[in-house]
């Protein structure tokens, strides 16, 4: 099977100070890959570089077939990402919001090349002709249609997290990142995003998530991989539980 | 509508609802400008008897020091809940970005010029109200908020943001400062065009260089 996403020795070094040493990875469609380490270990870097938000220095990165380092634009196109930061505007309404994302991503109508049939048809679906109707049903899907006018301001984290998806699966995005989303909310509110996501993973979408909270955001994980200095130390694709887990990172 | 206009288009709208909604940008661009005006309007009534040759550098630095407040609000804005990322994540060339936001910043800082630009007529000089000086205003607000949406984009990622921004762009928009002031005091005393037509030339260069370095460098700048 064609991988979805391909990065092939990926570094990243601020100033003098390595980040990412070669990291490789290749995530086909239909898996849910988790990314674990510490803090420092370079998961925000790396998962900021796959959603082409930050150029690595030395590497290989391909998104559907396209390369997205020659041609990030196109390449964004097959990229929805949530992060422990929603990137909403507060003083915007649910509605709103979605409304900006959805003109910026709806005028996508990219001459494709790419070799993956299945993720070509996916993106070739990008130009938004309903762009209201794609609105409610993301909205219902994360249960805040009955909010759809209020300002995000007014919501509580895990609500505004819930927007975060669904602004990020909006154009139904072949590639889900997923940077710590769990950041912040309290016990329900992460059961309930849990089983948003493991929700907008179903299919044949690809998932990268970075965590380093083991216990509340295993749910649906196909693989997991562990991070630690900036190079990938283990990788593990049976058997993913918080404790298995936990105990492989301490002996990393 | 070709795809980077829509994309512009939508940046644009977005800017205005989120003005519209908070007023926060409009609201300190004018009550800033408008004290401006009254301060110097006092001041300077205590040591000259015409304000005729004071009028343009009074306008000019009422409409740049009002315009950075703006800027430097546009920019900030983008940085609650990390919403730059989200635009930078937009299947779009970067310049629809830098394209969009200075664009906006140009509507912001023609509606305070619109507002103030009367009112410095009443109080200074009622020749103000000419098609000439509109477009010297015209042109100094488009060349202002670009150069500036680029030095704020450069700003917003420093912890000092609101002193980086000043610092930066006074210096650089001091050719497009002297331009306009030249030319609209040209307008002012009625002056024949040729003798400072190159200094609306100067402008409309200024507004070239900068768009130019936007499009080119808003990539490499809000990328951090």
């Amino acid at each position: 099977m064609t991988a979805l996403l391909y990065a092939a020795n990926i570094g990243k070094r601020y100033g003098l100070r390595p980040v990412l040493h070669g990291v490789s990875l290749d995530v086909s469609r239909g898996e849910f890959v988790a990314i674990l380490g510490a803090n420092g270990a370079g998961k925000t870097t790396l998962l900021r570089i796959l959603a082409t938000l930050t150029r690595p220095n030395s590497g290989a990165l391909t998104i559907g077939g396209i390369d997205a380092l020659a041609h990030p634009d196109r390449a964004r196109a097959c990229i929805g990402l949530v992060s422990h930061q929603s990137l909403i505007y507060p003083d915007l309404t649910a509605r709103e919001n979605l409304e900006f994302y959805g003109r910026m991503y709806g005028a996508a109508n990219w001459r494709l090349e790419m070799r993956d049939s299945s993720a070509q048809s996916a993106i070739s679906n990008l130009p938004i002709r309903n762009l209201s109707s794609r609105i409610e049903e993301a909205l219902r899907r994360v249960n805040l249609w009955q909010r759809r006018d209020d300002p995000a301001r007014t919501f509580s984290r895990g609500m505004i997290q819930r927007l975060a998806i669904a602004r990020a699966i909006l154009h139904d995005p072949p590639l889900l990142l997923l940077d710590e989303p769990f950041t912040g909310l309290d016990q329900a509110s992460a059961a309930n995003l849990s089983a948003l996501l493991r929700d907008a993973a179903l299919g044949d979408r690809a998932v990268v998530m970075t965590t380093h909270e083991l216990s509340r955001s295993l749910d649906g994980v196909t693989r997991a991989l562990v991070l630690q200095g900036g190079r990938i130390v283990r990788e593990v694709h049976d058997g993913i539980t918080a404790q298995s887990l936990t105990a492989l990172m301490s002996h990393a | 509508m070709p795809t980077a206009l829509r994309q512009i288009a939508a940046i644009i709208r977005k800017d205005i609802l989120l003005e519209l909604r908070t007023r926060e940008s409009t609201t300190a661009m004018v009550v800033f400008a408008v004290m401006a005006i009254v301060m110097f309007n006092f001041a300077l009534r205590l040591r000259v008897d015409t304000f005729r040759p004071l009028t343009p550098g009074v306008l000019w630095v009422t409409l740049v020091f009002a315009g950075t407040l703006g800027l430097s609000r546009s920019m900030s804005s983008e940085q609650i809940n990390q919403c730059m990322d989200g635009l930078l994540l937009a299947p779009c060339d970067r310049s629809v970005i830098f394209a969009g936001k200075a664009i906006a910043n140009v509507i912001f800082t023609l509606a305070v010029a619109l507002l103030v630009t009367p009112i410095m007529a009443i109080l200074f000089d009622e020749t103000l109200m000419q098609p000439g000086v509109w477009l010297v205003v015209l042109l100094g607000v488009i060349g202002y908020a670009g150069a500036g949406t680029l030095i704020a984009t450069m700003a917003a990622s420093t912890r000092a943001r609101e002193v980086f921004l000043p610092i930066l762009l006074f210096p650089l928009a001091l050719p497009l400062l002297v331009a306009a002031v030249i030319a609209t005091s040209g307008f002012l005393d009625r002056l024949p065009l040729g003798e400072f037509a190159a200094w609306i030339g100067v402008e409309l260069a200024f507004i070239v260089i900068f768009w130019t370095a936007g499009t080119l460098l808003f990539e490499y700048l809000a990328e951090g």
